[in-house]
């Protein structure tokens, strides 16, 4: 109950934040909760279940085309798109998982790479339909929720902060369900879960199979709400940031990946601040932060306070 | 062009890319086999050992081949011993604890991408080839560079392959691969081996960029391909097989070329890929590892 | 790394443009008037790395020039730069922080395609001007809206247009074309291919090579035998290694005659070694980068104030080559920005809308200081501005200039009409 009342106060607190802070940070946060929820997907796979993708790009694309390509082609209404693109990466996942799963540990990490980048390929190589690197601009009638506009301020952070507590909930959740053992069994020691009768390959598949859907809802929701899909997402650079953001807030916990992405966020907005070798500063403090905190900022807290999940 | 030339030059040109992909994952293919731990700032050493391999060659006036010697020499010493440092500094202070490392090279990927930006500069720079040689063919030219980047190629894993076999520092090095505890309880100071295997890691792949350099521009942001394409070589390969590196870099690179010859351009690439990828699929220890 | 903490975001080049304002229009201005604020989105990381080095310092010369003169409407002008590192994601959250944090009047100065189509929309959500330098046909193609124009560069269907009638005089009327796969590559693919069958030509061969590769020998021998003419646009680092491979291949065998975009040589040496088997091959400029002796009176000016020399190079390092067909975009853009603002009478974001009407206004550009590349025409209903291209030959390693094109030659039926849109 109270790690319930926890994480609901966690969301209490985002929402009043995206109304107190100025137009601008109001935009910003709306972005974070949305690379966050990309995050909260990856977290289940590698956080909880220790399966290390390299390929999380391919899911989060997945679901930006699944729905930005039916917006742009055929005039198709926002709520519809948000459902394809969680099932476009629902089943990129499916796809990849069927053959990735049967590699484990690195292996697992250079297939779903090569996944993701003949995805990427893929979308240049369809350019006449996909728009190709240049990616496109989504029409306004794609980007009406509920009859708000969502290119607007406040329906924005509201979407995306709705987007974000859902994933966030069901996270939470999930891993304190029985399943939820189960992938923190797969983790720990696969063999002995399989002694105790579970099937790695099937709970691995299902796993894999949420993290899509949540990656590619977040990967909708961006082409969505920021009104712009393009190759570009679907490189490597993005399988990377999720990773980046849940090691940095703590891999295994249902905050960290959010946590993670505020955290680089606010690192890069200083950085530019301080000199245009930016990349230098943000680099020297992602090695700081990982000598103090090599569990990420919540690993590290809960070495401390235990029952956080 | 007809078929058989055609196909000569696929060959060639996949011969090249497999030299090329050896070179790049010689290194990664140490560190990664002995300490288990993911660089994601690999390809920044070899992007390092192009830069500096542009750095020396305006600094040393005369013949190309004096520069380019040099180059040899400096470029894989100062990578090393800035690698060295990283793994002093950070890498043995976080136990190189496998996620930790990810998050710590990653950072170290930014730092070193700005200093070259800052330092070296945005543009992509030519190296001259250490000799000139162009071979004219009845129907095609070739560059003479080229094919010796195959052979150095053949010498650089011969040499790892000689160090790894017939040396002290190659049998503690695969004691370490083994079971690092093992091999502390025999006395090896395992935080040493981690520190040499990480600077000649470093080193052979400043060495790689220095060898490929007058093939492609030495470019701040050249490390990103060879760091994707080295892990590929090395998983397929399987995990500390130095031959499997070697066929594995001779796999990709033939097929890549051959396929090239019936596709367009971009779908060779995705095929090429997704044929790769396949072949973990089906063979999850990679090509010349053994099942765990 | 002497620069790693030196802040370079704001340039505050405005101190002696304030003081000349104070003493030249004392009853225009008090000492109070705020700076215009202009937002520069730039690419200072990223593959887009090196036009943005030459965007900067070709932006900054034009600034000084504008305060030294007065600013605009009175008012000194300060450029904000900030990094996109050349992506569209951070290209949208770039012309937030720039609009919303920093209160800039408005935002220029993308090139790179995908990150103007990625930032577009975010400045249409804010109704700020975005002047993009990109030379892309996102814009005429009526992909954005009504708050983005491309006034300092001629776009590449225009560009491409001119290009076919010389080449198939010229040169050959069988062309094989080997370009990137993306945007960029594209617009030559379908614009020339369309521009060469009109002339009577064909293009018998496209070759697309996909951005990730650094090695291009294995795709030569899809060139057919019966080419004539090989055209080739490449950008980013591997541009040289293309070109090196190219001459190879060919050596001192036969070979087709070479067209060229200059982009595949832009901020590259032409006397590099490697490179001589381009002696005698053409490219297209924009802006001639080996100044041609008929240059027009501004050129000289426009050089010393960016700091090229003759042969396009930086006066402080002769091997540091500039993107000279491209860079002059942002000066130019800037000038655009001062004469409409001036039009306007703008005084402040509450305007903006009075702005983009004023820059739709616009139709004749003459040739001046404030246009170096040449005269242009601008189209208020597609947002696009119309100038003269040139065609250099290559000769002892350096680019000289054999051909113009007209305006008039690069102009095409209207494909949208932005002022016909909302704001």
């Amino acid at each position: 109950m109270k790690t319930w009342a926890a994480h609901l106060a966690v969301l209490a607190l985002l929402l009043a934040a995206g109304f107190l802070l100025s137009p601008y940070h109001m935009t910003n946060l709306a972005r974070i909760l949305v690379l966050a929820t990309f995050a909260m997907g990856y977290n289940l796979a590698f956080g909880y279940t220790g399966l290390l993708s390299l390929g999380h790009a391919l899911f989060f694309a997945a679901g930006m085309y699944a729905a930005g390509l039916p917006i742009w082609h055929a005039g198709l209404a926002a709520l519809p798109a948000l459902g394809l693109g969680l099932a476009g990466g629902a089943f990129a996942a499916l796809a990849v998982g069927v053959l990735a799963l049967r590699t484990a540990g690195v292996s697992f990490m250079i297939v779903t790479l090569m996944f993701a980048q003949a995805g990427y390929l893929t979308l240049l190589y369809f350019n006449a339909t996909t728009g190709g690197d240049e990616g496109f601009a989504l029409p306004a009638t794609g980007r009406r929720l509920f009859g708000a506009d969502l290119s607007t301020d406040v329906p924005r952070f509201l979407a995306a902060w709705a987007i974000f507590a859902v994933t966030f909930l069901a996270t939470l959740a999930l891993v304190r369900s029985r399943f939820g053992r189960v992938m923190v069994a797969l983790r720990e020691n696969e063999d002995r879960a399989r002694m105790l009768g579970i099937n790695p390959f099937t709970t691995k598949l299902g796993v894999l199979t949420l993290s899509g859907a949540a990656s590619g809802l977040a990967g909708a929701a961006y082409a969505i709400l920021f009104g712009y899909a393009g190759a570009s997402f679907a490189t490597i650079q993005y399988s990377i940031l999720p990773m980046l953001y849940v090691l940095l807030g703590g891999a295994g916990t249902v905050a960290g990946p959010l946590l993670g992405a505020i955290l680089m966020f606010m690192l890069i907005e200083a950085a530019t601040e301080v000199t245009s070798a930016w990349m230098f500063l943000v680099g020297a403090a992602l090695v700081i932060l990982v000598l103090f905190a090599p569990k990420g900022i919540l690993g590290a807290l809960r070495t401390r306070l235990r029952g956080l999940p | 062009m007809a078929f058989g030339p055609f196909l000569l030059l696929a060959l060639m040109e996949g011969l090249v890319t497999a030299a090329v992909l050896a070179l790049a994952a010689s290194g990664l293919a140490l560190v990664f086999g002995v300490m288990r731990v993911v660089n994601v700032a690999h390809g920044e050493f070899f992007m390092l050992g192009a830069v500096i391999a542009w750095f020396v060659a305006s600094l040393i006036p005369g013949p190309a081949w004096m520069a380019f010697a040099a180059a040899l020499v400096v470029a894989p010493l100062a990578v090393a011993a800035l690698a060295a440092l990283a793994d002093a500094l950070v890498l043995k202070r976080l136990n190189y604890d496998p996620e930790a490392t990810i998050v710590a090279t990653i950072g170290l990927l930014y730092m070193l991408q700005q200093a070259a930006l800052t330092v070296y500069g945005p543009d992509a720079r030519p190296v001259a080839a250490p000799f000139d040689l162009r071979l004219q063919l009845p129907w095609f030219g070739y560059s003479g560079y080229k094919l010796f980047v195959i052979a150095a190629a053949a010498v650089v894993l011969a040499g790892i392959w000689a160090l790894m076999t017939h040396t002290r520092a190659g049998l503690v090095m695969r004691a370490t691969q083994v079971d690092r505890d093992v091999a502390r309880a025999f006395g090896i100071d395992v935080d040493r081996v981690y520190m040499g295997t990480f600077a000649l890691g470093a080193g052979l792949a400043a060495l790689a960029g220095v060898l490929i350099v007058p093939i492609t521009q030495a470019h701040y942001l050249m490390g990103g391909d060879p760091l994707l394409l080295s892990f590929i070589v090395v998983i397929i390969g399987g995990l500390g097989s130095l031959r499997g590196t070697l066929v594995a870099a001779l796999v990709i690179g033939l097929s890549d070329g051959v396929i090239s010859m019936f596709f367009s351009p971009t779908l060779a690439k995705i095929l090429a890929t997704l044929l790769v990828a396949l072949v973990l699929v089906f063979r999850p220890q990679g090509l010349f590892g053994t099942r765990t | 790394m002497t620069s790693l903490l030196m802040p370079t975001r704001r340039a505050l080049l405005m101190g002696a443009g304030a003081g000349l304002l104070a003493t030249a229009l004392p009853a225009v201005v008090g000492a109070q008037a705020a700076p215009i604020k202009i937002g520069f989105q730039l690419h200072r990381t990223g593959i887009g790395a090196s036009y943005g080095r030459w965007y900067e310092r070709t932006a900054q010369a034009a600034l000084k020039l504008i305060n030294d003169g007065g600013g605009i409407a009175g008012r000194p002008v300060e450029i904000l730069f900030e990094d996109d590192a050349t992506d569209p994601k951070r290209g949208a959250e770039v012309v937030d922080k720039l609009t919303q944090s920093d209160g800039c009047d408005l935002v220029m100065g993308t090139l790179f395609s995908h990150v103007v189509m990625g930032s577009a929309p975010r400045a249409g959500e804010l109704k700020v001007p975005y002047l993009v330098c990109s030379e892309g046909y996102h814009v005429a193609s009526g992909a954005l809206n009504r708050w983005t124009l491309q006034p300092g560069i001629t776009d590449v269907r225009a560009q491409i247009s001119t290009m076919a009638p010389w080449v198939s005089a010229n040169l050959g009327k069988k062309v094989t074309m080997v370009f990137p796969d993306y945007a960029f590559g594209h617009d030559h693919r379908d614009f020339f291919t369309k521009a060469m069958a009109e002339q009577g030509g064909e293009v018998i061969a496209q070759i697309a090579i996909p951005p990730t590769e650094t090695s291009f020998t294995r795709y030569f021998p899809q060139i057919p035998a019966e080419t004539e003419v090989l055209y080739h646009v490449m950008v980013g680092p591997a541009v040289l290694t293309f070109v090196k491979e190219l001459g190879e291949f060919y050596g001192t065998g036969a070979k087709p005659a070479l067209f060229g975009f200059v982009d595949s040589l832009e901020a590259v040496d032409t006397a590099t070694s490697g490179l001589e088997f381009l002696e005698g091959s053409h490219f297209w400029e924009a802006h001639p980068r080996v100044k041609p002796a008929d240059a027009g009176e501004h050129e000289a000016a426009y050089r010393a104030a960016v700091g090229v020399d003759d042969m396009g190079a930086s006066v402080s390092d002769p091997a540091d080559i500039s993107t000279y067909s491209h860079m002059f975009s942002t000066w130019e853009t800037l000038y655009f920005i001062k004469q409409a603002m001036e039009a306007a009478g703008y005084t402040g974001p509450a305007d903006r809308q009075k702005l983009v009407e004023a820059m739709e206004a616009i139709t004749d550009l003459p040739y001046g200081l404030e246009r170096p590349q040449g005269a242009k025409l601008f189209n208020g209903k597609t947002h696009q501005v119309f100038g003269a291209q040139y065609i250099s030959k290559v000769e002892a390693g350096k680019l000289v200039k054999v051909h113009s094109t007209t305006i008039d030659e690069g102009l095409y039926p209207d494909a949208v009409d932005y002022t016909a849109m909302s704001f």
